[in-house]
Formats: structure tokens, C-alpha cells, sequence
């Protein structure tokens, strides 16, 4: 029996896990923290059905059918080539000796507290996009003062495709995730008034375009091309928003009760600490370096090692569980040959 | 407001200021606009923290006004820089401390740019060489003097006979902060809390007493601007801007302003003078304005310096009624005396704003 | 007062803390198919008006959105509803009915 090492139990080493250990494989899921389901288990819903995040992760940990041996809690500690396998020692001193790695180590969201301007964790009505998510998931979408807004404002591209934080990419998702929220908003508060600031509306995917009219046409969600420049307390600890209308040439301002920061996504930690253990090279944006950018993106340059998910770059949520079967299928068709 | 959150970003924005042994250069500016400002500093640190402050007769401009006017090249500015680095490297000081923000945002800039390109480091040395004879080191550090005063702003504190709280109200009194644009928006690394969330002039009010007020519109620039100010036709622009950081701050009902550039006290004091007398709008309680002050005006008053030695009668909006929330005592005799005894006469009084 | 030989300069910034949207209230009750516009600047650039006035369907449909309808007054009424932006649009705003909605707010009352 062959065995893999699937280090990170977000959805993408969920998806592999269980396709791997269907083939017959013994697959250890290695966790850091006590719970499975990464970031997806932080989302309330998800973009474009408004699909309950909970619903999908139960439906890939019910295909799992405890096949595999989850590891919670762990760390790879060590990690090296032992003749054709590899040994990795995890924190508590567990030792695995297993034939194939398969790194789906995910993404980190960016701290907003770097981007000083906007004064996320100074003003206390400036919250993140994971931050809504949770008052989504806890029914309790309020101010500070307990109050629910009357006028609210997403901020694209917070910590992407800004060289000034060291990130030139783009976060993909954050876009629709706007979208959504500004949606949700406005499902429960009709009278809230809402404001999406954004650089470019990159509506890539199905059903996004369709998404972002209804926000129009049946919302008012009220979209303004500009970046915000930065953020300010009044007295009634309102959130003061300096911005340009570069559709109208003109500077703007505005004033909001809450203020939501889209967050964007960054090579994770955990993945930069095994880059030296194995072998493995980031590329300029953080993320993990493929051996083709379009026909071995599974492939890193370390034989018997794989990527799938957001390690390799920022996806969507289908993009990451395809990426997860795709390299679960070459993962097989390695150990088989 | 979480406090903690700016704490973590103050952290970040620290920077090392000697204790001691500085090279001084003054202001072209502020010895007629705030004229006890710097005597001030150097009183505070030679005879209260008995310091070592060398200053020389033969420093000159830095040439920001002129650079930054369009007016004077920035080799020539290099140049005149280097003399002055060169005055402080013959009277054996390694430590620089200006009194003027754009003095120090020039520095900052001209030592930044050496750095990345030597061969205008080696231009400099050598265009100043060939016109005066002299050499000159780079600083080890350059401070601006806020630094310097908050460095020792505790040993000020514990000195201090007022503190800034209302003594009516035993509440600290409500200080807006406003740093100069070029002491750390070019480099925010420079400056004493970053350019966002700055600390050099917070710190000081929070060991004397006071509290800060933080409002929507606390960055932006005074107004002061240099050509948007020096030509008259553009001077309506530079007001535009004072009067969006009063209507931005008027809210908060602050006591007073402190600043660390010659030109935004300037501006912010004497911009309130021109509000009130062509839109008749005043923003301080009772028809009158906001008070404005260096900080070494500050540092004065709370060490119980006499408020005309500070040159506090100088000002456009009047001091006394702040004095007297502090609790400091003032000759409203001797105010228009100067240090001679002789009479300087009296100022025309404005007609739509509370004078003294 | 004093004259000192300067004003305070206005300021350029859209306040949107000032409402002002009743124009534009009323456009999207008339006209629903005003909130979709995706700001493309198809129907500017097929404009016959547009390549020799200052008319720009697409900034006045967005300066109307934020509230800025004083500077649409003098130059709404200079389409000549040809339907060339409307036979353009790629979202299928009935742009002659936008003009014409927001010619009649704009005039209200001044055309006898």
C-alpha cells in the first residue's frame, strides 16, 4: 500500500484526501489547527448561489468518510527525502514515512492592519470581509454601537494588487465576494445604503456577471471606480472615506457606519517554512513555483512532491476542489507506475 | 478608537535620537514668525537638561524654500547641504538637529538620495571642495528638534509646574496634533510614529497632560504649500485647505493646536484671523479662535516660562483665555513690552474674532 | 468684512454625505434601466452630439447618480435622440427615455 502525506486540511486536501484514499491509498491529513475545513469553514455563504459554506464542506467531509487518517494539531517539524520516500516529523514527534507529499497549505489572508491608512483594529467600525462573514454566520450584522448601518462600503483590493504592501496580484475572489456581501447587505436591510469602491470589477467567472447586475438592478448597490485613499473617525465614530471618482475625474467623500475591507490572499507561512525542507521555489507573487505554468501546474520541481489549491495562486472555490481531483489523478498515476 | 491598535503601529515606527551632543541649525522663518520658539529649545536643553547644543553664526539656508519654490536646482541645494554638513563635521558633532520640518524633509531626501546614487555623493563633495575648501561627513543622525524635545519629554514633565488640564474641569485638555507634511509622509520611517498615525508631537501632549484629538481630515496639509502661498492669485487655495481641516476638526471642540513646522502654526493661526474676517466664522467657544502652538511653545508653558518670554503675543488668535484654563499666570501690562522694557505697540484688533 | 484680494477656492470633491439624489430617484422610478449601466462609454463615443459638445450620456447618467445635476442642466437638452447610443448599449438602457426623463426634471417648470 502506497501512502501520501496531504499537508493542509482546507478544502483542497479534503478533496484530494478522499479521492486518494477511494483509489486505496493510506493518506494522512495533516492539520495545524483542531478543525478541518480552512477558510471555507469561516464563510457563511458563497458566491454565486449564496450556497451555505457549511452545506459544501459537509458534503467533502462526508465523500472523506473518515478514509483518512486526520492529523489535527500538527505541524511538520522536519521533512526530508529517505531513499524513493520521504520522512517528516510533525510536532509531538510523530514520524510518517510516506511515498508521495502533497502540498494543499492554502493561502493567509492579509493582515489589514498593514494598510495603516484605512485604520483596521483603530476604528472600531472597520472590519474585514472575514469579519462580516461571521456576523453573517452569527445573525448580527451591527455597528459597533450595536446599531445596524445605514450606509456601508466595501473596499476592493485591500492588500492586492498593491506594490506598496509587496503584492502585485490579484486575489480573484474578492471581487464577487463584494458582490455577494453588498447582496446579503441589502437582503437584510433594504434601506441600508451600500457602496462598492473598486479598481476593476473583475466578474471573470459563470454566473458573476449575472451577479453584479442583480446588485445593480435589483439592489442599488451603488459601485464607484476608485481606490480608497484613506479612512478617518468623526466624531460619532462614523468611518470618514476619501476617494476619486475616476469616472467623474472628481475626488470623493463619503461617510459610512461601517466599513468592510476585502482582504486578499497571500502565500501562507506555513508553506514558506517548507520551502527550504523540500526543495521548493515561490515564485515573485509568494505562491508556490509549478514545474509548467499550463501543463504541469500540479507539479512542483521536487519528484514525488504535488501542489493543489491556493498554494499555487489565488482561486475560486470550484477551482480549487478541480485542482484538488486533477492532482489526486496524478498523484495515483505516479504511485501506480 | 482602539488605542492599542495605534500602540502596535507606533512600534514599528521608532527611530534612534541621541541624548545628547547635537549640532543645531535654526530656521530661516520661524525667528519672525513664533521669535522665542528656538531660544526656547535651546534654553530648555542647555540650562534644564543641561545638554550640549553647538550652533554656529555661518549655517545658512538650507535652500527648501527656493527648491521648493521652483526656483533653486536640487545640485545646488546638495551643495549648500554639504557646507552646512561640513560646519558640523569641523566643530567635531556628529549628531544634526534642525529646527525647520522642511529642512529635515530635504535632508532626509538629499541623505536618501546619496545613498542610492554615490557619484552625485562624490559631485556634491567635489562642487563644494572646489567652491569653499571644505569636507564634510554625513550625520550619523539627524533628528528634527521635535525629536529631541520628545526624547526628553518625561525629564520636561517631571519639571513641569502646569500641565495641560483644564482646571476648571480637572479634564486633560483636548489637543489637536499636526505634524509637518515633510517630517515623514516622504519617509514615514524618519519620523516618530509613521506619517499615519504620527507620535513625536502625541507623545509630548500625552507626558504633559493632554489628550489628542484624532480627526477625519488630521493628515492633511495645512495649506502652506510655498508657491500656492507666495503668489497671491493662489493663496485662496492654500486657505481652502486650513478651512477643511477646521470644519474637520470644529466637531471635537479641541482647546488647541500643536505643530512642528514653521508653516502650518503660521498658517493654521493666522488662516482663523482670515475666516473670521471674510466668511465670519469662528471656531473656537465664544467667537474665538483655536490657539496655536510650537512646541516649544508648549514645553515653555508647561515649565511655567513667562507666556510673553514665549512669545505667545505674537500670535494671531489670542492665548489668554487658554492660560487661564491651564492656570498660567500672565501681566496683561507688560504683554506688548519687549525684553528691553520698550513699549512695541499694540495690534489693530479683528473685528469678527475674540481678542485679547 | 475684508477684501484681501482672494477667496477661499470652492471645493471640487462629490460630497455624498450632502443627499441630493431626488433627480435621480426619479430616473430610476421612470426608468428602471438606468441602474445598470456599467459606465462602458459605448453610448458617449457613438454620440453624434458628443463629438462636438460636452454632452456625455455616460457622465451624465453617473454625475446624475452622485448627485452633481447642476452641470447637467445646460447640456441635456443638446441629444438629438437620434438612438444611436441606444441601438449601441451593450446592457439596453432605453437612453432616449433617460434624456428625455431627465430633460423634463431638469427644465421642469422653465419651458413654457
Amino acid at each position: 500500500m502506497k501512502s501520501i502525506a496531504i499537508i493542509g486540511a482546507g478544502i483542497a486536501g479534503i478533496e484530494a484526501a478522499s479521492r486518494l484514499s477511494k483509489q486505496g491509498h493510506k493518506v494522512y491529513l495533516i492539520e495545524k489547527n483542531p478543525e478541518i475545513g480552512g477558510h471555507v469553514a469561516q464563510w457563511d455563504r458563497l458566491f454565486p448561489s449564496q450556497e451555505e459554506a457549511e452545506i459544501v464542506l459537509n458534503d467533502l467531509i462526508k465523500n472523506l468518510n473518515n478514509r483518512a487518517e486526520v492529523l489535527f494539531n500538527s505541524e511538520v517539524q522536519h521533512c526530508g527525502k529517505k531513499d524513493r520516500q520521504f520522512e517528516i516529523i510533525l510536532t509531538g514527534n510523530k514520524n510518517l514515512l510516506v511515498d508521495v507529499i502533497l502540498v494543499t497549505t492554502g493561502f493567509d489572508t492579509f493582515r489589514a492592519q498593514r494598510k495603516e491608512e484605512y485604520g483596521y483594529g483603530i476604528y472600531e467600525n472597520v472590519i474585514t470581509s472575514t469579519d462580516l462573514e461571521q456576523m453573517f454566520k452569527k445573525h448580527n450584522v451591527v455597528c459597533k454601537n450595536g446599531n445596524p448601518p445605514k450606509r456601508l462600503a466595501f473596499v476592493h483590493c485591500v492588500g492586492s494588487r498593491d506594490e506598496k504592501v509587496g503584492n502585485r496580484h490579484c486575489s480573484k475572489v474578492c471581487c464577487a465576494t463584494a458582490v455577494k456581501q453588498a447582496c446579503e447587505i441589502k437582503e437584510l436591510y433594504p434601506d441600508c445604503e451600500v457602496f462598492n469602491l473598486y479598481m476593476d470589477l473583475r466578474m471573470f467567472d459563470r454566473h458573476f456577471e449575472d451577479m453584479y447586475h442583480e446588485a445593480q438592478s435589483k439592489y442599488y448597490v451603488n459601485f464607484i471606480r476608485g481606490r480608497l485613499s484613506e479612512a478617518g473617525e468623526n466624531k460619532d465614530h462614523q468611518v470618514v472615506l476619501k476617494t476619486e471618482d475616476t469616472l467623474a475625474g472628481k475626488p470623493l467623500k463619503l461617510t459610512v457606519d461601517l466599513l468592510v475591507l476585502m482582504t486578499g490572499m497571500e502565500a501562507c507561512d506555513t508553506q514558506k517554512t517548507l520551502n527550504t525542507k523540500l526543495g521548493l521555489r515561490s515564485d515573485t507573487d509568494g505562491f508556490l513555483s509549478t514545474k509548467d505554468v499550463f501543463t504541469q501546474n500540479n507539479f512542483s520541481n521536487t519528484d514525488g512532491v504535488f501542489f493543489a489549491g491556493t498554494c499555487t495562486g489565488p482561486k475560486t472555490i470550484p477551482e480549487t476542489l478541480a485542482d484538488a481531483r486533477a492532482a489526486a489523478s496524478l498523484v495515483n498515476a505516479y504511485l501506480m507506475s | 478608537m482602539r488605542i492599542e491598535g495605534k500602540e502596535q503601529i507606533w512600534k514599528e515606527y521608532q527611530k534612534e535620537i541621541p541624548n545628547d551632543d547635537f549640532f543645531y541649525v535654526r530656521s530661516c522663518i520661524r525667528q519672525n514668525l513664533f521669535p522665542a520658539s528656538e531660544v526656547i529649545f535651546l534654553k530648555i536643553l542647555r540650562e534644564e537638561l543641561s545638554k550640549t547644543i553647538y550652533e554656529t553664526p555661518h549655517h545658512t539656508t538650507c535652500g527648501g524654500i527656493g527648491y521648493h519654490s521652483d526656483i533653486v536646482p536640487i545640485e545646488t541645494v546638495m551643495t549648500i547641504i554639504a557646507r552646512q554638513f561640513a560646519l558640523m563635521t569641523e566643530a567635531g558633532f556628529e549628531n544634526y538637529a534642525c529646527s525647520c520640518i522642511t529642512s529635515f524633509g530635504l535632508y532626509s531626501e538629499i541623505i536618501e538620495t546619496w545613498n542610492h546614487f554615490p557619484e552625485l555623493l562624490e559631485k556634491t563633495r567635489k562642487s563644494l571642495k572646489e567652491a569653499t575648501g571644505r569636507e564634510f561627513n554625513i550625520p550619523k543622525h539627524l533628528a528634527h528638534a521635535s525629536d529631541v524635545i520628545y526624547k526628553v519629554r518625561n525629564e520636561i514633565a517631571e519639571k513641569a509646574k502646569y500641565k495641560l488640564i483644564n482646571k476648571h474641569t480637572g479634564k486633560p485638555l483636548k489637543v489637536v496634533e499636526h505634524i509637518g507634511c515633510h517630517y515623514s509622509k516622504m519617509f514615514p520611517n524618519k519620523g516618530i510614529g509613521g506619517a499615519e498615525y504620527p507620535y513625536v508631537l502625541t507623545g509630548m501632549v500625552e507626558a504633559w497632560g493632554g489628550e489628542i484629538v484624532d480627526y477625519p481630515e488630521r493628515r492633511h496639509c495645512c495649506g502652506f504649500g510655498f508657491r500656492q502661498y507666495l503668489v497671491q492669485a493662489n493663496r485662496g487655495y492654500s486657505l481652502a485647505n486650513t478651512h477643511k481641516k477646521f470644519e474637520s476638526m470644529e466637531p471635537f471642540e479641541p482647546d488647541m493646536i500643536i505643530t512642528n513646522c514653521p508653516g502650518c502654526p503660521f498658517f493654521l493661526d493666522r488662516w482663523q484671523y482670515v475666516i473670521a474676517e471674510t466668511e465670519g466664522k469662528c471656531y473656537g467657544a465664544k467667537g474665538q479662535g483655536i490657539p496655536v502652538f510650537t512646541y516649544e511653545e508648549v514645553a515653555g508653558m508647561v515649565l511655567g516660562y513667562d507666556p510673553w518670554d514665549l512669545g505667545l503675543q505674537v500670535h494671531q488668535i489670542a492665548v489668554e483665555p487658554l492660560l487661564d484654563k491651564i492656570g498660567i499666570p500672565y501681566n496683561p501690562e507688560t504683554k506688548y513690552q519687549g525684553l528691553n522694557g520698550k513699549d512695541l505697540g499694540k495690534p489693530e484688533l479683528p473685528k469678527n474674532i475674540c481678542s485679547c | 468684512m475684508i477684501n484681501f484680494g482672494y477667496k477661499r477656492n470652492e471645493s471640487a470633491t462629490l460630497d455624498l454625505d450632502v443627499d441630493n439624489s431626488e433627480l435621480y430617484k426619479k430616473l430610476l422610478k421612470e426608468e428602471p434601466s438606468a441602474a445598470t449601466c456599467i459606465s462602458c462609454g459605448t453610448c458617449a463615443s457613438t454620440c453624434s452630439t458628443g463629438q462636438f459638445t460636452d454632452f456625455n450620456l455616460r457622465k451624465i447618467m453617473l454625475l446624475c447618480k452622485r448627485g452633481d445635476t447642476q452641470s447637467l442642466e445646460p447640456i441635456i437638452n443638446r441629444c438629438m435622440l437620434c438612438g444611436k447610443c441606444q441601438f449601441a448599449c451593450p446592457k439596453g438602457l432605453n437612453t432616449r427615455h433617460i434624456v428625455l426623463i431627465l430633460n423634463k426634471h431638469l427644465h421642469a417648470g422653465k419651458i413654457s
